[in-house]
């Protein structure tokens, strides 16, 4: 019977013909060359390390050693006499800021296009069109370069500041009003960080008797008062933990306030602008994917315009929105890295360039920066998979 | 009550004039409500703000730089000698675009006008050379002629295009570089040498030709059913697109020498930035057409397997070309953003468009013209740009993506 059907031995095909043997091993010749790739990669690295720094080819301790260099831009204190490691933190700090706000920034004004673009308003439309059309399609390194040498370099001297309200711009940069903390700032900060737990503990409850009552009253607007109230009384209560100085022209300079660094302000605006298009369409396509008929039904069971935002079209267009922009975020993150090419001190330029020429350990510094930004990046994405698990539609 | 209805004389009314023509438009668009008019008034108000001192500043403005460096712009240093390489590169280009597009669309649409006459238009800009001029009318005869070709090629054998482009592409970096010593037919241009629209050209091409294949390799691996093959993908395509692009160009230019074995000859500038920019791009690629691979119901699979194909014709034939026609806007999209992406060189000491604009304005005799030359360097990576956007849009209709 088995000899008819051509089949030989236990009714097996031949083991160059057995899927099982191949599957196994195909995998098994893959790994066993990426393996051999990565050996021979390594070993050629070892003994080019070992001719150059003897017998240690990897050591990260120079991060020890003193930096000896001025980073011009630093949030913790940091000086040419600070260690390497310093100067690291000093960059990563840099880029966490850069990133941070870039994000916030980006955010308000994608929304505000994205919105813009879906008016009915021809004019609103086609400006919002506008926009998304140029700033989609430059190379963000040529906005960033433009925003650097062709406008805030291109200000006035300082004498000739630009003034709008209180804030100045020139050359020296952008000097804005500023705090100063008083005696009783700590305990004012307290106070904040005690808002700020009271107004999620609100936002919270609140949640929990919206699904109670099935009436979900304004959460969102709600936790925010709180924090709002909570800084306004203690504002009050205790006496004036801020005084503002406002900048003012001295002679060749500004006085007072804070100045942010043109090159601060090239990479911020720049990161800002060229992501905002994008947000821009993730935000004008999400709400438009939620269907007619989700609005007319809405309308049809007497929602006003506003509930039917905020109940109808707002929590199916998230659900949409949400992955686009968490990788928009991310891409932001990683593009504050071309702060180098307008001279801020991020973590590449800090890192990357000149730690890495001075001490010439480039596989070290190459190490530490990427695995910088690769938990950054896994961290957003943790945080934003789990709030899209959050939001996501329970299918039944 | 029936019949009086039917019998009473019906009265034909004109449409009202409010709803069309010009009034009607602008009461429609404009200031259909109160809101609507603050709206409009805002953002004409805003529009006189912006546009009033731009075009002021562009009449103002003397653009003399563009015209003085626009060879440079166009091509960097690549000796005037070799010149006639760049073009034959253009022709071939021009050829390979006019064959595909007569093969791929065969309706004769207005746009079908448009791209064949593209460089006609091009030799209508204003301050290019009598040369320059010639040579692109005989490229727009080398597109008109390859679109003929294309129109009544049969339709059997549709696939050659594939193959002449794989052929072309091979053939230019040859013709770019040279091969050989003088006495031979071309000369070596050294890469040093390249630069402006030639070198950012050459990075996208090369990048988007050589990390597509790369892409579908891993992007299939990490949808296979083999362990190890889908940790591999993964681990490989998280990493990349953890990274920004430029540690892994600064990588390649200072430490892509120390993982080859001592004594290699010193690797091409361009080369090392092409093969950061390949392994870049590859992992988005993957992810992308993995999106397409996931589109596939199983039954495809099911029926191939019925069919008895077996799993390389399956993924080959079946599998493939359904999922990567799903995500052709979305490789677009990639791919304009690999072509912005390259400009990065340019902070890697490279003279790519962006390096060269670097370059022009850092001259001494063109200093303060930081703004003219970026934006013009901007409205050429703005065209490439949305020509690619707008033919994906079109592509999307022709290809009825989402319609099946």
């Amino acid at each position: 019977m088995q000899k008819e059907l051509g089949l030989s031995g236990q009714g097996r095909p031949p083991f160059w013909r057995d899927e099982r043997i191949l599957s196994v091993l195909s995998q098994v010749i893959v790994v066993a060359v990426v393996a051999g790739l990565f050996y021979f990669l390594y070993s050629n690295l070892m003994a080019a390390l070992t001719v150059r720094f003897g017998s240690n080819p990897i050591s990260f301790a120079f991060l020890e050693q003193t930096a000896g260099f001025d980073i011009k831009e630093f949030l913790i204190p940091y000086s040419r006499e600070s260690t390497y490691a310093t100067a690291f933190m000093v960059g990563l700090l840099n880029t966490l800021v850069v990133a941070g706000l870039g994000i916030v920034f980006a955010t308000l004004l994608g929304v505000a296009i994205g919105v813009m673009r879906l008016s009915a308003n021809f004019l609103v439309n086609t400006i919002a069109s506008l926009y998304i059309n140029i700033f989609r399609n430059i190379p963000l390194l040529l906005l960033l370069i433009f925003w650097s040498q062709a406008v805030f370099l291109k200000l006035p001297r300082v004498q000739e500041a630009l003034m709008f309200g209180p804030v100045f711009f020139s050359q020296r940069g952008v000097a804005v009003p500023w705090g100063i903390p008083t005696d009783s700032w700590p305990r004012y900060s307290y106070t904040l960080w005690g808002g700020l737990c009271l107004a999620i503990i609100v936002g919270i409850v609140l949640v929990q008797i919206g699904k109670r009552t099935g009436r979900m009253p304004l959460v969102s607007l709600w936790t925010v008062l709180t924090f709002v109230i909570v800084a306004i009384v203690g504002w009050i209560v205790l006496p004036q933990p801020l005084t503002f100085s406002f900048p003012e022209l001295s002679g060749f300079n500004t006085r007072g306030g804070q100045v942010l660094s043109p090159e601060f302000m090239a990479i911020l605006s720049g990161l800002a602008i060229y992501t905002a298009a994008f947000i821009a369409e993730i935000v004008r396509s999400g709400i438009q994917a939620v269907s007619k008929g989700q609005r007319e039904a809405a309308s049809a069971l007497g929602l006003t315009g506003f509930q039917t935002l905020r109940l109808v079209i707002f929590p199916q267009a998230l659900r949409i929105i949400i992955p686009p922009l968490t990788s928009q975020y991310l891409n932001l993150t990683k593009n504050s890295s071309l702060a180098i090419a307008v001279g801020y001190p991020d973590l590449f330029a800090v890192a990357g360039n000149t730690i890495r020429n001075q001490t010439g350990r480039e596989i070290e510094v190459f190490i530490m920066i990427m695995g910088v930004y690769l938990a950054l990046s896994l961290a957003t994405s943790l945080i934003m998979n789990f709030y899209n698990r959050r939001i996501k539609l329970i299918e039944r | 009550m029936a019949t009086a209805v039917t019998t009473r004389k019906t009265r034909v009314l004109a449409p009202p004039l409010q709803r069309y023509g010009v009034l009607g438009w602008l009461r429609k668009n404009l200031f259909g409500s109160v809101t609507d008019t603050l709206l409009t008034l805002l953002a004409l108000g805003f529009l006189y703000l912006i546009l009033r001192p731009l075009i002021a500043w562009v009449l103002s403005t003397n653009w003399a730089v563009i015209p003085a460096n626009f060879t440079i712009i166009l091509r960097g240093s690549y000796p005037e000698a070799a010149v006639g390489r760049l073009w034959i590169c253009v022709y071939l280009l021009f050829g390979l675009a006019g064959f595909s597009w007569g093969i791929w669309f065969r309706k004769f649409q207005s746009i079908t006008l448009f791209v064949l006459l593209i460089p006609a238009l091009l030799a209508l800009i204003p301050f290019i050379i009598t040369y320059n001029r010639m040579n692109l009318l005989v490229g727009e005869a080398v597109i008109l002629v390859a679109y003929a070709i294309g129109r009544f090629w049969p339709q059997r054998w549709q696939g050659f295009a594939g193959y002449l482009w794989v052929i072309g592409l091979l053939a230019m970096p040859f013709i770019l570089h040279g091969i050989g010593e003088p006495p031979l037919l071309l000369p070596v241009v050294m890469t040093n040498l390249w630069g402006g629209l030639l070198l950012t050209l050459f990075l996208a091409v090369f990048g988007i030709a050589l990390s597509f294949p790369l892409g579908v390799i891993l992007a299939l691996g990490r949808q296979s059913n083999f362990p190890a093959f889908r940790l591999l993908s993964v681990i490989y395509i998280e990493f990349i697109r953890g990274v920004p692009l430029i540690t892994l160009l600064f990588m390649g230019q200072a430490m892509l020498q120390y993982f080859l074995p001592p004594g290699t000859p010193t690797i091409d500038r361009v080369i090392r930035a092409l093969v950061a920019i390949t392994l870049f791009s590859a992992a988005y690629t993957a992810e992308n057409v993995r999106g397409g691979l996931q589109s596939i119901p199983k039954g495809q699979y099911e029926a191939a397997s019925a069919l008895g194909l077996s799993t390389f014709k399956t993924t080959m034939f079946i599998v493939l070309p359904q999922a990567l026609r799903a995500v052709v806007p979305i490789l677009v999209g990639q791919f304009i953003g690999l072509f912005k992406d390259t400009s990065l060189v340019a902070i890697a000491g490279m003279l790519d468009l962006l390096g060269i604009g670097r370059a022009v304005v850092n001259n001494p005799n063109w200093l303060g013209n930081h703004q003219q030359v970026y934006i013009f360097i901007g409205l050429i990576y703005w065209i490439f740009c949305y020509a690619m956007t707008y033919a994906s849009r079109r592509l999307e209709r022709t290809l009825g993506v989402g319609e099946r």
